[in-house]
């Protein structure tokens, strides 16, 4: 095992390796950064607002004189978790569904693909704010709202990958052996279409920390007192105008997250070079 | 210059654009359909919103019967059609006007800062992802990939407020805010329109530039190519005048298709900005629920995305000959 983690990471490019650590990192930091912060992320603990980088407070004071540090440090918490559910949620929708199509009849599958098709010509932007204007956003109901608008792309790489898969050898002789469709789909489809969705996965998840900071940067997404890293770039924007590290800092945190995710996935090995892209 | 060649080709290739629009067509009725039952979903409706919560049940179902709200849903959805196509999407609640009217005096601005934005990214995209498809696979190419794929994945907040930071705090070059007095002279109107173009570009540049790359080196890898090397061509002059003209269908393709990262980005950058344009209306509408407003503005978008995607597809139909005798 401890072998098979070596040869990965030997197999990783610079900047596949500069990518992981950077994801290891964040992962850390959403588990264990609300027990690192150096103060309440609630207190006001500055004397100053707007403040500089200063020993006292590492990243500087927000707008009310709070520690961004800690801020920072529990904002990760929603950041990455809400993401990770939601593209957790919107990759197994969507390889699911695939599977789905790839063992029913044609009409099922046509029915499907129509739908998601639909889905797919709304821009992921438009549909979300559509959808939180209707919802509203609470937690739960941003996790749907990601999910919702980042499942029908999963669906069509995962459906087209399905569907060359089915007409595989292997899959016919199951078919010939009488299997029937759920060991069909389950046990000859799904574990080999099983890397190329996970590197989806990564993809997704850079999405949803895109869309999900952008609806917390317009006021849309997670609201207070709970804040994310796109909610303290919004709530600190006044401060814009001196420079203040309250805003840039959490906005270069979500970069590199969403950088150093692209980067890993970019060199993973057994993939030539691809578009990846916010869709 | 219509010779019998054009001709041909446009008697084979016409028959395909016409079903691909008709296709284009079916999916924005889809669309329009997604979006008004998405609408549907909001508890309670415009007249109670309008007339608070203190209003009278005759009240509110005055008004309600006023804008035809008391009607079965298909019947609302064939008006809000209708009116769609006609020209009159309804009324906004939070404007107090027509929402034709209110859209009307952003959708300029918002086409200006898309053309604008166009015309500065693609020349720059093209250029990066030539180079780095003729350099395939030496340190340039690498060092142009992971700087793509970075900028990719930036926040476009992140983007704004450097450039902010960069221009209007330290250098005091540009304004920060992009308001447009009504009798601006062209340069005064891109000074302030300098620092949104500069944001957008930055946002689809990165996009355009790696399908650029990959379009090219898809025709690199064909014979002809080779043969052409073989041949002693240099290898600049073997991309000027061999690669690019075929590379012409599947560049076109992915320039207009990376151009959809406008709609997207123009939701922050126009915000962050203030300018008065579409996307920030829209979430003027998203933050007030103004469902006519809303409604009215996604299927713009919804609308501009399907016509790029049109475009992207003529492209390729057009320059691709397998395509066309298929």
């Amino acid at each position: 095992m401890k072998n098979a983690i070596r040869s990965w990471v030997k197999a990783l490019s610079g900047s596949g390796r500069v990518g992981l650590s950077l994801v290891m990192l964040w992962l850390f930091l959403a588990v264990f950064g609300p027990f690192l912060a150096p103060y309440d992320p609630g207190a006001f603990v500055a004397h100053d607002v707007f403040a500089g980088f200063t020993a006292a407070h590492p990243l500087g004071s927000d707008y009310l004189g709070r520690d961004v540090l800690s801020r920072l440090l529990s904002g990760a918490r929603y950041s990455v978790g809400l993401a990770l559910a939601a593209a957790l949620v919107a990759s197994t929708t969507g390889t699911a569904l695939a599977l789905v199509t790839a063992v029913s009849p044609r009409w099922v599958d046509e029915g499907i693909s129509r739908f998601v098709d639909t889905l797919i010509s709304i821009p992921s932007k438009i549909l979300s704010l559509v959808l939180v204007a209707v919802v509203g956003s609470s937690l739960p109901l941003l996790l749907l709202v990601a999910s919702i608008t980042y499942f029908p792309g999963a669906f069509r790489i995962a459906r087209s990958l399905a569907v060359n898969l089915a007409q595989m050898d292997y899959v016919q002789v199951a078919r010939c052996r009488g299997e029937g469709a759920v060991h069909i789909a389950l046990r000859e489809i799904l574990p080999n279409m099983i890397h190329p969705m996970l590197a989806d996965f990564g993809l997704r998840f850079v999405f949803i920390v895109l869309l999900l900071s952008g609806l917390s940067f317009l006021g849309l997404g997670v609201q207070p007192p709970d804040a994310d890293l796109g909610s303290l770039v919004r709530e600190n924007i006044s401060g814009l105008g001196e420079a203040a590290p309250a805003i840039l800092m959490p906005a270069i945190a979500i970069a590199t997250l969403t950088v150093g995710v692209n980067l890993l996935i970019d060199s993973l090995p057994g993939r030539g070079r691809r578009i990846a892209g916010k869709e | 210059m219509a010779g019998p060649a054009t001709r041909g080709l446009l008697a084979t290739a016409l028959p395909l654009i016409g079903k691909r629009i008709a296709s284009g067509a079916l999916t924005l009725l889809l669309v329009s359909l997604v979006v008004f039952f998405i609408a549907q979903l909001l508890p309670g409706d415009a007249a109670q919103e309008m007339l608070g919560q203190a209003a009278t049940a005759d009240a509110v179902a005055a008004l309600r019967e006023k804008f035809g709200l008391d009607r079965p849903a298909p019947e609302r959805y064939v008006r809000w059609l209708v009116g769609m196509l006609t020209g009159d999407p309804g009324y906004s609640l939070v404007a107090n006007m027509a929402v034709a009217d209110v859209i009307a005096a952003r959708l300029p601005n918002s086409l200006l800062l898309a053309a604008l934005s166009a015309l500065v990214s693609v020349p720059v995209a093209l250029t990066i992802g030539i180079l780095s498809a003729m350099h395939r696979d030496t340190r340039l190419d690498r060092g142009l990939n992971v700087a793509t794929l970075s900028m990719v994945a930036l926040p476009e907040f992140l983007v704004a407020t450097v450039a902010v930071l960069i221009f209007s705090v330290q250098l005091r070059w540009l304004p920060s805010i992009a308001l447009i007095p009504a009798d601006a002279s062209p340069w005064l109107v891109l000074r302030s329109l300098a620092m949104p173009i500069l944001s957008l570009s930055v946002i689809v540049i990165a996009q355009m530039a790696r399908m650029t790359r990959a379009a090219i080196i898809q025709q690199l890898n064909q014979p002809y190519v080779e043969m052409a090397l073989l041949k002693g061509i240099k290898p600049a002059r073997v991309v000027l005048t061999h690669v690019l003209p075929n590379a012409i269908g599947p560049i076109v393709n992915a320039m207009v298709l990376s151009l959809s990262y406008l709609l997207g980005g123009a939701i922050i950058v126009e915000t962050i900005f203030n300018y008065p344009g579409l996307a920030s209306l829209m979430v003027n509408a998203v933050t007030s629920r103004d469902m006519p407003l809303l409604q009215a503005c996604a299927m713009i978008f919804c609308t501009a995305y399907l016509l790029l995607a049109l475009v992207a597809d003529t492209a390729a139909i057009l320059a691709n000959p397998r395509l066309r005798n298929r």
